[in-house]
């Protein structure tokens, strides 16, 4: 009984916490799985959109709205971004992948220092009134903090979802990720549709900011070990499938909780790590994604 | 660029100076400073065989640099094996993990290698931090036997050891470069595929440079222990150590032997200056606005913006070839 009684509370936790992961990770499945750039700042700047959501809870705000209203100039901010990246590489048509790299890399580092500057290394949380209440049913047990962010997942994905497949705007995002000449031959400014995919990415890292520090305190390097994570769930949804992003996100959740649960949580940091390098050994293409 | 001559010259007479050093220079602390720069030399230079030559971007330097430190470590507690056979234990444990990432490279290429690398990092660093024998989160304390006399110091002793490894290191990947393996490193970044449709055994290749590259970089965590008496996991797969392994060949430049040196040498002495005048974080900034800078401004490194001053050259088209 002990024993299913764990298992069942491993099984709640993880479930909730992956689809928090499905959340962090949705910018990447963007603008890495749809755009293949590979953005290994985009932890860093979820982790910068926590701190601006926590800066505005300081005033009262709740976090969710905060997030909400916050991913309108998060969104300029990527579009800023998106133009910097394909003035320097894209346009003068030598942006190959370890440069590229090698520029996010240096960005995520940056970000990271400015916070250590401007709020230094201590850890922020948030103060919303459900943080320490629980939802009991049954024997299993799970906190608000988690239960709240992680429903704020399928919204998205779903909203996300109908954007792609319903509207044209989706469309066009889609066609880039597919062919890139054949959409400028149809009148449609690829690196436009590029800019606006990476404004939507970054504004979904300030949701994914808020839902972060809703679950626990963040500081400047919590982007380091969410990196592995947002990865290895983008690899094994597979590239470009959004609905496979919070699948994938789950088992790696649900994974972590029991390896907490049963191993030690000392353990725990390594488990995405070693499902991201399983998938790319063993089934590069991931879950959902065609095969390259 | 150099010959071969002239090389050994120099290599042997900077050795020769590094070893008299001790007698002329009183302060230990210019050793102390110096050991860093030297290990980011290896570092740079072991990176630069892999990620500059084969074109294959490693984010894991840390990984093979702790996995030295730790074997080094490892061996030092339980045997009081000596500095010698440390280094070489740590080269060996590189080479092994090096074989194993290139065989990952046959699934998989370009940005997913470099996650991959990443991985192996947070893999690595979660085992040693669960296993008993390696110390665990609180580490190991390592003292070693006391250095010859002639050093008059531990440090002065680890500067020298790292001065030898830095300089077998730069010949290494000199060799490298002019043989017949640079040319395969060089066809294997050009394309794969065209290399491989040409008769270049790349995966054979790949394996090798993977090694090497490993090997050396393993060699250079392996006086970490000497050096600092204590290691623990966090600052033995820190992340500066990935950073600098990517910055410094890119910012020297990659074609070349002599910009990881280069590189090595400016970057690392700036941040030695940097940690003791300003504070370690605006170091780290510095780096990171740096490396931006140059990746976005200078890809081909200060050697390529050297060769572009002087000759004219679209030094995109024609990479830097030397004749031995």
């Amino acid at each position: 009984m002990m024993l299913i009684d764990l298992a069942a509370n491993a099984l709640a936790s993880g479930a909730a916490l992956g689809s928090i992961y499905a959340l962090l990770a949705m910018g990447l499945a963007i603008t890495f799985g749809l755009l293949h750039v590979p953005n290994v700042a985009h932890p860093a700047i979820v982790v910068a959109g926590a701190y601006a959501v926590a800066l505005a809870n300081g005033y009262g705000a709740d976090p969710l709205l905060a997030a909400l209203l916050l991913t309108v100039p998060f969104y300029v901010l990527g579009l800023g971004f998106y133009t910097f990246y394909s003035r320097a590489f894209e346009l003068r048509g030598r942006g190959n992948s370890l440069q590229s790299l090698t520029l996010f890399f240096g960005v995520a580092l940056v970000i990271e220092i400015g916070l250590v500057i401007a709020f230094g290394t201590d850890l922020r949380s948030v103060s919303v009134p459900y943080v320490g209440q629980s939802l009991s049913v049954g024997f299993v047990t799970l906190p608000y903090r988690f239960l709240v962010p992680a429903l704020v997942t399928p919204a998205v994905i779903l909203a996300l979802w109908l954007y792609l497949t319903r509207t044209h705007g989706g469309l066009a995002l889609r066609a880039v990720a597919h062919d890139e000449r054949a959409l400028s031959i149809s009148g449609i400014d690829p690196s436009s549709v590029k800019r606006h995919a990476f404004g939507l990415a970054t504004a979904l890292a300030v949701l994914a900011g808020a839902a972060l520090i809703i679950t626990g305190p963040v500081d400047p390097f919590t982007d380091r070990s969410l990196l592995g994570r947002v990865f290895a769930v983008v690899v094994l949804a597979g590239l470009g499938s959004i609905p496979g992003t919070l699948v994938a996100a789950v088992l790696i959740g649900v994974a972590e909780a029991f390896v907490t649960t049963f191993v030690s949580p000392s353990w725990a940091p390594g488990v995405a790590f070693a499902i991201l390098l399983g998938t790319l050994g063993l089934r590069p293409s991931g879950l959902f994604g065609a095969s390259r | 660029m150099m010959r071969t001559g002239t090389f050994a010259t120099i290599a042997v007479l900077l050795g020769a100076a590094g070893f008299l050093l001790p007698q002329v220079v009183a302060n230990p602390y210019y050793f102390y400073a110096g050991y860093v720069v030297l290990q980011y030399i290896v570092i740079a230079t072991g990176w630069n065989i892999l990620g500059g030559y084969a074109g294959y971007i490693n984010f894991g330097t840390s990984a093979f640099f702790g996995a030295g430190v730790y074997t080094s470590a490892y061996l030092m507690q339980a045997f009081e094996a000596p500095l010698v056979v440390q280094i070489v234990a740590a080269a060996l444990v590189g080479v092994a993990l090096g074989v194993a990432t290139g065989y990952l490279t046959l699934r998989i290429q370009g940005v997913y290698f470099s996650i991959a690398t990443l991985a192996l990092v947070v893999v690595l660093e979660t085992v040693v931090h669960n296993t008993e024998a390696l110390g665990g989160a609180s580490g190991l304390t390592t003292i070693g036997p006391p250095p010859p006399a002639w050093f008059k110091g531990q440090t002065q002793y680890v500067f020298c050891v790292m001065l030898v490894l830095a300089l077998l290191a730069v010949v290494i990947a000199r060799w490298i470069e002019t043989s017949w393996l640079g040319r395969g490193f060089r066809a294997i970044r050009a394309s794969e595929p065209a290399a491989e449709s040409c008769g270049v055994p790349t995966l054979r290749m790949k394996l090798i440079a993977c090694a090497i590259s490993g090997g050396i970089i393993a060699a250079a965590g392996a006086p970490y222990p000497s050096y600092a008496y204590h290691v623990e996991p966090v600052s033995a797969f820190g992340l500066l150590i990935a950073l600098n392994a990517l910055a410094m060949p890119l910012i020297g430049g990659t074609r070349s032997w002599m910009g990881p040196v280069i590189g090595a040498v400016l970057l690392g002495t700036i941040q030695q200056v940097a940690t003791v005048t300003i504070s370690s974080e605006y170091n780290i900034l510095a780096v990171g606005l740096l490396l931006i800078a140059f990746v976005v401004a200078a890809p081909e490194g200060l050697l390529g913006l050297l060769s572009a001053v002087r000759g004219g050259v679209r030094w995109s088209a024609k990479p830097a070839r030397k004749p031995a």
